[in-house]
């Protein structure tokens, strides 16, 4: 947005300077900089520079801040972060409901991607374990997914502990022979996928999407009786009646979350927010061309913001 | 040769014969307990209704802290975040030359933007301070370690992380030189100081995460406090021992000169200490790039967020590269510093003549600044290292790691299955077995036949707060871990440590790897494990022993090369082959060192529970990242205080253990 530019060298001091003027689209309310935050893993990080370049085109001024997932809303409240791009029905739901129940942060409306998360396995397991995708072929096969430390049980490698998901549950409630094993990031969990996938050998795991490892590695998620909130809510839902989560896990929006003040400090800003919307498709394909084809998110992102200018055209409006 | 050891063992047994008693009688009293867990399960386990909310009580005192706490003319609050806004100055500023550049902006339509520093101005410039402060020879090593960030891509994350550190490092030395100074005048203070330094060091840093970021805000200042917290310690420690080891007549002569209190300290006790401190300088240089993970971890961003964002996209190489630059970025500023500590006084004979010949190395720093950045305006190249010049060699280890999986996981897991199954697992279960309160009793024991009464009372009221607060299982699980860990890297560390000590070339070798594996993040090779290994107690145990592998080697080498060359001359003369010398001699005189450097192995191994949570242990270390995830500030301390309590009993008994041995060996003063 530069319209021109000079450059000056000022004799004694060491640097040369560059005086920019700039006439910027729009009418930023204020500019105090909106400071995005961004977590660890790429799709975030992609979403988030998308909306951060458009805000720039609006003329805001922009400020990534790294935070922590469930620890940001301490940051959001208080006004020292304002916009949260991705924060998912399936890990964050009750951190958030808790979190606007302050009446500090507002809820920004659906990101139009689809969360799902579900027991994964490769497709070369099909073979040695037939009659899945059914949850019922399981058990059957238990000992082909079994270790040494767990065998004759199988093992199923479950998310961190602080994503919840009630696998622990799940498998009780369900009559799974299996032990539901920890891993205490996804880097770990997705560390031991690759390298089972890699030896074509059993593996059972938590896996998500919109990320890389679907895109990547072959496979499928394990159908379970569907969720609904009455089974994680009524122990007699289903077919176990005194336990709950004798279901599946459940598939759920990806909000974007606020800082409530900010809504009146940057009207138009949090309007855009609001209208971003993006799809599971597209997502897919931009995190594996930064995760698998080891591209930059700049360049991602910039490619994205060209051909889809129109999309993005339409959230900046404002009235 | 077996009956002198038999006879000696029966003295021993005989002269120790009351302490045998009562440990069989406390043994046996455990073992009583155990039986009887059905009868009596309140002192086997203990019991839920007995927890002491301690940490609801903490988050409550938080919220109270943030919310509502006022010093009458503003809230403590608004006192953390000025606090903040003072130290985001400096940041700003590093960060401005060294990485982001300068934006002044005048009115609404002008702004000037100054370039950051050129890539060739920083490698020249800490060449230019290796050669002032010592050699062309160290020139050369740190000129080429910047020069590798450049080269493989990491200049714009490493220039992020230096600002940071150079303005981490100069408050860390300050803080803890004027806490130390205080501890040192007055024994009132130090009684105060002394157990809370103990709490920083060993209190994990994921335990005060929370309450920094919601004390000091999101961002770059908040990692930048817990970095302060967690490197500060041993300057102070540092500071109080060297000023102690200031000779006397030294102090005696600059009283008699007339020195005031503040003279003396500045111009006397100081300067003899340098050597002293400047260790403490290192070791909060060393400390402050340890936490260059965890720092990205709260918004610090630069190498620590390449590192977590490459392996999370499971991107090994990478991951490699980006942690090799944190262990050169170390390495390099280590080896300055100690250059400048060893720097000969300048000679002040020479008259000089011009400004030119009296500061030659500011003359060419600044001629290159001005010169590169007037340049680089020109000539991008000169301002960015080129892209196009950057090499990696990250598909090799990415590659690497998946070659071994395919061809070596069934052996490697083989090996692995057989030592869970057999030691790892039985030990776990031993460890859950036991009851609490023989436990604690234990304790307490072994602290009253170490230290009397007095540690007998400190160690047994800290294992009863793990008990009290509800930790005991996730506590137990932690002390297995570590402890398998501790046996294995002792295992593996005394040996390497006795050949580093007798072949000077093995020595040099072991320096290098052992200053690797102490500033590579340990996440790096975390991953590499875990694909090898599987998400579980072994992964998370290979990670804890080669980390805290390095102190037994250290101080194994170091207490073995003390050893007075006049004793070893006097062996020599009686004939004592080189085995004997080792076993008779170097060995027990260089006890008291070694047992230091085990000390230190079990501070690391529990140092290491946080990180190895990340691999999915259920200990403390696990608890103290569900806390941080979940924001939960009681939660979180008070599992961290447990892992400091464990990590002090331990401390206190190997200490009295090893005050009575240099007694016994006559080597205490």
């Amino acid at each position: 947005m530069r319209s021109k530019i000079k450059r000056l060298a000022v004799g004694a001091i060491a640097a040369a300077i560059m005086v920019s003027t700039s006439a910027m689209s729009g009418t930023p309310e204020s500019k105090d900089p909106i400071i995005l935050t961004i977590h660890d893993w790429t799709g975030q990080y992609i979403t988030t520079h998308i909306m951060g370049r458009v805000l720039e085109e609006m003329g805001y001024n922009v400020k990534y801040q790294q935070a922590d997932y469930i620890a940001q809303f301490a940051g959001l409240e208080s006004g020292d972060l304002h916009v949260a791009m991705e924060m998912w029905e399936t890990t964050g739901k009750q951190a958030m409901e808790e979190s606007l129940k302050t009446g500090k942060t507002i809820d920004l409306g659906e990101t139009g991607m689809l969360a799902i998360e579900e027991w994964w396995y490769p497709l070369y397991m099909k073979e040695k374990c037939p009659g899945l995708p059914d949850w019922k072929a399981l058990n059957k096969c238990a000992k082909v997914f079994s270790t040494a430390e767990t065998h004759p049980k199988g093992r199923y490698l479950g998310g961190p502990v602080t994503w919840a998901g009630f696998d622990d549950e799940r498998a009780e409630a369900l009559g799974l022979d299996f032990e539901v094993v920890h891993a205490g990031t996804d880097a770990a969990l997705f560390a031991e996928v690759k390298s089972a996938y890699e030896r074509k050998a059993p593996i059972l795991a938590w896996i998500y999407t919109p990320h890389w490892a679907p895109i990547k590695f072959k496979g499928e998620w394990v159908n379970f009786p569907r969720y609904t909130d009455d089974c994680y809510n009524k122990p007699e839902w289903g077919m176990n009646k005194k336990m709950a989560y004798d279901c599946g896990k459940p598939r759920g929006w990806i909000k974007k979350v606020g800082w409530k003040a900010g809504n009146d400090k940057w009207p138009c800003a949090y309007q855009a927010v609001r209208n971003f919307k993006i799809d599971n498709q597209s997502m897919g394909e931009m995190i594996g061309k930064v995760d698998l084809e080891g591209n930059k998110v700049d360049g991602v992102v910039d490619d994205w913001l060209k051909t889809n200018k129109g999309t993005w055209k339409k959230w900046t409006q404002c009235s | 040769m077996s009956t002198a050891v038999a006879i000696r063992g029966f003295r021993v047994g005989l002269r120790y014969s009351p302490w045998l008693l009562t440990w069989s009688a406390a043994l046996a009293l455990t073992l009583v307990l155990y039986l009887l867990k059905d009868i009596w399960p309140t002192a086997w386990q203990y019991p839920r209704e007995w927890y002491i909310p301690l940490r609801f009580l903490i988050s409550d005192f938080m919220k109270w802290l943030i919310n509502d706490f006022d010093l009458g003319l503003f809230t403590f609050k608004e006192f953390t975040r000025s606090i903040a806004w003072l130290l985001n100055w400096p940041l700003a500023t590093a960060q401005g030359f060294l990485s982001s550049g300068f934006k002044l902006v005048f009115g609404e339509q002008a702004t000037v933007e100054i370039p950051r520093l050129s890539w060739i101005a920083v490698v020249a410039l800490v060449a230019i301070l290796g050669h002032y402060a010592k050699s062309w020879g160290l020139a050369l090593l740190v000129g080429a370690c910047f020069l590798y960030l450049a080269v493989f891509g990491r200049w714009d994350s490493a220039m992020v992380t230096l600002s940071s550190i150079i303005i981490v490092v100069p408050i860390g030395v300050a803080l803890g030189l004027f806490v130390g100074i205080i501890s040192f005048r007055s024994r009132r203070a130090a009684a105060i100081i002394m157990p809370i330094l103990d709490l920083m060091q060993t209190v994990p840093v994921f335990a005060y995460l929370v309450p920094v970021l919601f004390l000091f805000g999101f961002g770059p200042v908040a990692a930048m406090i817990a970095t302060i917290i967690y490197a500060t310690p041993p300057m102070a420690r540092c500071t109080v021992l060297s000023l102690g080891l200031v000779p006397a007549e030294l102090v005696d002569f600059g009283r008699m000169a007339g020195c005031t209190r503040r003279q003396l300290l500045w111009r006397v006790q100081i300067p003899s200490a340098r050597p002293t401190l400047m260790v403490g300088v290192n070791q909060v240089i060393m400390l402050s790039l340890n936490m260059v993970i965890i720092a990205s971890m709260i918004g610090a961003g630069g190498l620590g967020f390449d590192v977590l964002s490459s392996l999370k996209r499971l991107d090994i190489g990478a991951g490699v590269e980006a942690g090799l630059a944190i262990t050169l970025l170390a390495i390099a500023l280590d080896r300055l510093s100690q250059a400048f500590v060893s720097r000969p006084p300048p000679k002040h004979q020479e008259v000089p003549r011009n400004f030119v010949r009296q500061h030659p190395h500011l003359t060419v720093a600044m001629i290159l600044i001005v010169g590169t950045t007037l340049l680089g305006l020109l000539a991008q190249p000169l301002q960015a290292y080129p892209e196009s010049l950057m090499i990696t060699t990250g598909p090799f280890w990415t590659d690497l790691v998946s070659w071994i999986n395919i061809n070596f996981f069934d052996q490697l897991d083989a090996v692995k299955s057989w030592l869970l199954l057999n030691l790892l697992i039985p030990f776990k279960r031993f460890l859950l077995a036991l009851p609490w309160s023989a436990v604690v009793g234990l304790v307490a024991l072994a602290g009253y036949q170490l230290g009397g009464l007095r540690l007998a009372c400190i160690v047994g009221s800290l294992a009863l707060f793990i008990a009290v607060t509800g930790n005991w299982e996730k506590s137990m699980i932690s002390v297995y871990l570590c402890g398998i860990s501790v046996v294995i890297a002792s295992a593996i560390g005394l040996p390497i440590g006795i050949w580093a000590a007798r072949r000077e070339r093995v020595h040099k070798i072991v320096q290098v790897v052992i200053d690797t594996l102490q500033t590579l993040p340990s996440f790096v090779y975390l991953i590499p494990v875990v694909m090898l290994f599987r998400v579980g107690d072994f992964s998370a145990m290979i990670a804890i022993v080669a980390y805290a592998l390095v102190p037994t080697i250290r101080y194994t080498d170091h207490g073995i090369r003390q050893v007075p060359a006049p004793l070893i001359e006097a062996a020599q003369a009686f004939g004592c082959t080189r085995r004997q010398i080792l076993w008779r001699v170097q060995l027990p005189i260089a006890l008291p060192e070694i047992m230091l450097g085990i000390n230190q192995t079990i501070m690391m191994a529990l140092a290491m529970l946080v990180i190895t949570a990340l691999v999915g242990t259920r200990d403390l270390g696990q608890e103290v990242y569900i806390a941080l995830t979940k924001a939960d500030t009681g939660r979180g301390v008070v599992a961290g205080v447990c892992v400091a309590f464990i990590a002090i009993i331990a401390d206190r008994l190997i200490s009295a253990w090893a005050n009575r041995k240099k007694k016994e060996l006559g080597l205490a003063t």
